[in-house]
C-alpha cells in the first residue's frame, strides 16, 4: 500500500498544527461557531444528537494493520469502546470531545492517517473497488490512481469551498464494485485498442433527495489527463454550480439544467487551457504510485478445494458460498469479515473485533484489510489451504456470520440513534428485519439482495440503490418508512420505485416477508430478487404487500398517505 | 479612509484605495465615484466606462457570480493597477476560481485583491489562486491574519502560485517512514 514521504509527513503534520490552532481559537471564541463549522467540517467533525461525530479517511478503504489497531486504540482512548464503518469506505467515532480532535489527529498521523476533507463542501475521500489488485475480473488496479487523485485534490485551494460535498469513486475492473454511477465522478479504468490505460469519465450521479445516475461525458481519457481533466469539470461546477439552494448544489443539478452534452463541451473548454501542461502527469510519478501497489509475494500454490476435509460441515461451507471471494492468483482467496451480525448494528466494530481483525490480517493476509462500501472487512490475500483455521477464529469473534450479499448484509446509516438530521432510526429496522429473518437457510434460498436503510432523504444508507430500500420519513412528528424497489448498485445501477403509502416500524419486517413472498412465488430458476422485480415490474409486489392490514396496535397498513 | 489597511505581500500596508458598494436601489449607471483611488463595482464600470476610462486612479471589483471574461478588453490594455474579488460569504468559493482564471487565462498581473467576508482561515488558499493583496474583515486582528499565510510550506498540486505541481518540483521517493516502529505509539 502507498506509504508517505517526506511531504506527505509534512503536509499531515502542518495540517494539525493548523487544526489545532483552528480548535484554540474556537474554545478561546475568537472563531464563532458559524465560522468554525466549515473547519471542522473540513477534518470531517460533524456535531451529532449526542456528541461530535469524527469521520477518519480510509483512501479507497485501504488499511494496515498499524491502522486498524489505531482505530481500536481511538475507540477505546476516545470513544466508547467502538467505531462505525461507513458506506464510503471510512471510519466514523460517535463520541468525540473537540478538545482530543488535535490529539486524534496526531495519533492517526503517526500510521499516516488523517480526517482531511471527508467532510465539507470539497473533494472527498476518493473510493474504490475492495476487491482491488486481486479481483479476477480487474483490467488495471485502480488504486494507484486514486491516491494520485487524492494527493491532487487534497487542499486544493481552488476547490476548498465548492457549492456542495464532491465525491469521486474509481473502479478498475469488468464488475462495478464501486458504485461509480452514483458518484459525482466515476471513473472506470480501461484500456483502448492501442492496449493504452485511460478512464471513462461518467459525471453527474448522486443520491439524496433527487437520485440521479450518472453520464459518460468522456469514453477514454488517458491517463496521463486524469489530473486536467478532473480540474477542468471542478472549475466549471466551482463557477456554475447553484449556490442558492443547497438540495439543488450537486454537479448532478447543473448538469442536468444545462444538459451533458453542453457540460462536456464546456469541460473541454477549460481543459484546452490546461491539456498537456505542467499539471499533466508524468510516466514516473505514475510509475512511483504504483510500485506501492505491487501484488503481494504470493507463493507459487495450486488452487485447491478448501471445501476437502471438511466435506461435511455445511456452516463452513455456506461461509465460502457467501464470504470468500476469487483470487487472480491461484492458491489464494479474497475473505469478507461480516460486520453484520444479528444484533449489532450494520458496519460496527468494536475496539477488540478491530484488534482482532488487524491480527488476522496479519497472520493470515500480508498485513492489510479494506473496508467495503457494504460496510464489512475484507482480508484480500488469504491462502485457500488456511480458509479453514481463518474461519474458526473468525467466528469465534461474530466476524463469520455466513450472510454477505444476502438480506441481512444489511447497509444501513446511523439514523436517528446518532444523527441529527434523521427523520427516522434506521438500525433499530435493520435489527427487527436481522432478527425476523435469522435463518440461514431461508437467507440462502433468497440469495443475494440489498437492503439499503437510510434514516432521511439524503440517502447515506443508500437506500435508492437497494433492491430493497427503507427510507425513514417523517410524519407529523412520527417514525414511518416508504419502500422501494427494483434499486441497484453496480453495471446495471437503478434506482428504486417507491410501492405505495409508509409504514411504521413494527410493519417493517412483516412488509419485507411479504415482497419475498412474490419473490417465491414469482421467481424463475436462478432468478435475483432484483430481477424478478424488473421483470414483473412492482405491481404485483404492491398488490400483495396492501393487500391485507398488517396490524400493529392501533394502526393498519395502507392507513397513512404518505407516499 | 487614511489609516485603513490591507495585507499586501506578505505585510500589512496602509492602504489608500476605497471600495465602492452600491446601496440598496442605487444604480450602476448613476452612482457617483468619488475623487480619488476608487474601486468600482464591474456594473459601474461597464454602466460608466466613458467617463471612467480617462481616470488612472480606478479600480474594479468582480462579485462572485460575475466573470473576468467580461474585462477580457481591458487586461489586454493592461487597464487596470487593482482589481478586487468580494467574498460575500467566506464558504462561497468561486472568488478562488475567478482569481485563477484572472491570472492564469486572462494573463492579469497588477494587484489582485481580496475583499469582503475574508478571514484568515481563507488567506492561503487566496495567495495560491493569485491573490497578492487582501482585505480581511474589520471586525478581525489583520496581524492574526497574516498568520493565515504561512500555514502550508508545501502543497500537492499545482495553482496560480506554482506552476509545478509536487511531484514535478522535487524527486519523491518512495516511502520514507518516520518511525521504523510504525504504530507503536498506540
Ligand atoms: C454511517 C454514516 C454515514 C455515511 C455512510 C454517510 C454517507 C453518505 C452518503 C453515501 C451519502 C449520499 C451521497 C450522494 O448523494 O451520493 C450521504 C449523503 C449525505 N450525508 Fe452522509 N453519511 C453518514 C453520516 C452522515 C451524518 C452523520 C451526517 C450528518 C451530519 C451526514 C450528512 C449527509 C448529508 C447532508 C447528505 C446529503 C447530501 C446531498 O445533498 O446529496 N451523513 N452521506
Ligand atoms: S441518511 Fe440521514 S439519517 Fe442517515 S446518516 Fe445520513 S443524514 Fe443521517
Amino acid at each position: 500500500m502507498y506509504q508517505y514521504d517526506q511531504y506527505d509527513h509534512l503536509i499531515v503534520r502542518e495540517r494539525i498544527a493548523q487544526y489545532r490552532d483552528q480548535v484554540q481559537r474556537r474554545l478561546s471564541g475568537e472563531l464563532t461557531e458559524e465560522e468554525f463549522l466549515p473547519l471542522r467540517l473540513q477534518n470531517g467533525l460533524y456535531m451529532q444528537r449526542h456528541a461530535y461525530m469524527l469521520r477518519i479517511a480510509v483512501p479507497y478503504g485501504l488499511l494496515s494493520t498499524a491502522q486498524m489497531r489505531m482505530f481500536a486504540h481511538i475507540a477505546r482512548k476516545y470513544d466508547r469502546g467502538y467505531g462505525h464503518f461507513t458506506t464510503r469506505q471510512n471510519i466514523q467515532f460517535n463520541w468525540i470531545e473537540l478538545e482530543h480532535t488535535p490529539d486524534i489527529l496526531a495519533d492517526l498521523a503517526s500510521v499516516e492517517m488523517h480526517a482531511i476533507q471527508t467532510s465539507g463542501n470539497c473533494i472527498r475521500n476518493v473510493t474504490s473497488d475492495e476487491l482491488a489488485g486481486v479481483a479476477a475480473d480487474e483490467i488495471i488496479d485502480p488504486r494507484p490512481y486514486a491516491e494520485v487523485l487524492r494527493q491532487w485534490s487534497t487542499f486544493h485551494p481552488e476547490f476548498i469551498a465548492l457549492p456542495r460535498k464532491f465525491k469521486v469513486a474509481i473502479n478498475g475492473a469488468l464488475e462495478d464494485r464501486a458504485a461509480i454511477a452514483i458518484h459525482d465522478i466515476g471513473l472506470t479504468v480501461v484500456k483502448n485498442e492501442a492496449g493504452e490505460i485511460g478512464f471513462k469519465v461518467m459525471v453527474g450521479g448522486g443520491m439524496g433527495r433527487t437520485p440521479i445516475i450518472g453520464t459518460t461525458i468522456r469514453e477514454f481519457l488517458p491517463r496521463e489527463h486524469l489530473l486536467t481533466y478532473t480540474e477542468a469539470i471542478m472549475r466549471v461546477y466551482n463557477q456554475y454550480g447553484r449556490r442558492d439552494n443547497k438540495y439543488k448544489a450537486r454537479i448532478k443539478i447543473l448538469l442536468k439544467a444545462i444538459g451533458a452534452e453542453e457540460f462536456a463541451r464546456q469541460v473541454e473548454e477549460e481543459w484546452a487551457d490546461l491539456k498537456g501542461t505542467e499539471e499533466t502527469l508524468t510516466l514516473e510519478e505514475m510509475e512511483r504510485v504504483i510500485a506501492y501497489f505491487q501484488p503481494h509475494p504470493y507463493e507459487a500454490l495450486p488452487a485447491i478445494d478448501p471445501r476437502t476435509g471438511h466435506e461435511d460441515n455445511k456452516a463452513f461451507a455456506n461461509w465460502l458460498g457467501r464470504n470468500v471471494k476469487a483470487h487472480k492468483q491461484p492458491g489464494y482467496a479474497a475473505v469478507i469479515l461480516s460486520l453484520k451480525k444479528t444484533g449489532v448494528p450494520p458496519g460496527d466494530a468494536t475496539a477488540e473485533q478491530m484488534d482482532f481483525m488487524a491480527d488476522l490480517a496479519d497472520r493470515y493476509s500480508f498485513g492489510e484489510l479494506r473496508v467495503t462500501h457494504e460496510q464489512n472487512i475484507v482480508l484480500a490475500d488469504v491462502k485457500q489451504s488456511q480458509l479453514f483455521d481463518l474461519w474458526k477464529e473468525a467466528k469465534a469473534h461474530g466476524l463469520a456470520t455466513p450472510n454477505i450479499g444476502l438480506l441481512t448484509d444489511i447497509i444501513c446509516c446511523p439514523g436517528g440513534d446518532f444523527c441529527s438530521l434523521a427523520n427516522a432510526k434506521s438500525i433499530p429496522i435493520s435489527a427487527a428485519i436481522a432478527e425476523r429473518f435469522d435463518h440461514l437457510d431461508f437467507l440462502h434460498d433468497i440469495g443475494d439482495i440489498e437492503l439499503n436503510i437510510s434514516g432521511c432523504i439524503n440517502a447515506c444508507g443508500h437506500h435508492h440503490v437497494g433492491n430493497i430500500g427503507v427510507l425513514g420519513v417523517d410524519k407529523d412528528g412520527s417514525e414511518w418508512y416508504q419502500v422501494s424497489i427494483g434499486g441497484a448498485q453496480g453495471n446495471a445501477t437503478a434506482i428504486g420505485k417507491i410501492i405505495g403509502p409508509s409504514f411504521s416500524a413494527h410493519q417493517m419486517p412483516e412488509v419485507i416477508d411479504r415482497l419475498l413472498q412474490v419473490y417465491l412465488r414469482e421467481r424463475t430458476l436462478d432468478e435475483k430478487f432484483v430481477d424478478t422485480v424488473q421483470r414483473l415490474g412492482i405491481a404485483p409486489f404492491k398488490e400483495h404487500v396492501y393487500a391485507t392490514p398488517i396490524t400493529e396496535p392501533g394502526r393498519l397498513v395502507g392507513e397513512d398517505e404518505y407516499a | 479612509m487614511p489609516d485603513q489597511k490591507i495585507i499586501k505581500g506578505n505585510q500589512i500596508v496602509a492602504d489608500d484605495w476605497t471600495v465602492l458598494r452600491l446601496e440598496e436601489g442605487q444604480e450602476p449607471a448613476t452612482a457617483e465615484v468619488a475623487a480619488g483611488k476608487v474601486i468600482v463595482p464591474l456594473k459601474v464600470w461597464q454602466a460608466q466606462k466613458e467617463t471612467l476610462a480617462g481616470r488612472a486612479d480606478i479600480g474594479v471589483w468582480l462579485n462572485s457570480d460575475e466573470r473576468p471574461e467580461e474585462l477580457t478588453e481591458e487586461l489586454a490594455e493592461n487597464k487596470f493597477d487593482v482589481i478586487a474579488v468580494n467574498f460575500p460569504k467566506f464558504t462561497d468559493g468561486r472568488g478562488y476560481s475567478i482569481a485563477y482564471n484572472l491570472r492564469k487565462r486572462l494573463g492579469y498581473t497588477g494587484e489582485l485583491r481580496a475583499i469582503g467576508d475574508v478571514l484568515r482561515d481563507q488567506l492561503f488558499q487566496m495567495k495560491r489562486t493569485g491573490f497578492d493583496a487582501y482585505a480581511p474583515r474589520p471586525d478581525r486582528s489583520i496581524e492574526d491574519a497574516l498568520k493565515g499565510l504561512t500555514v502550508f510550506s508545501e502543497t500537492y498540486q499545482a495553482s496560480v502560485d506554482d506552476k509545478l505541481p509536487l511531484f514535478r518540483r522535487h524527486v519523491r521517493t518512495t516511502g520514507v517512514r518516520e518511525h521504523n516502529d510504525i504504530g507503536s505509539g498506540i
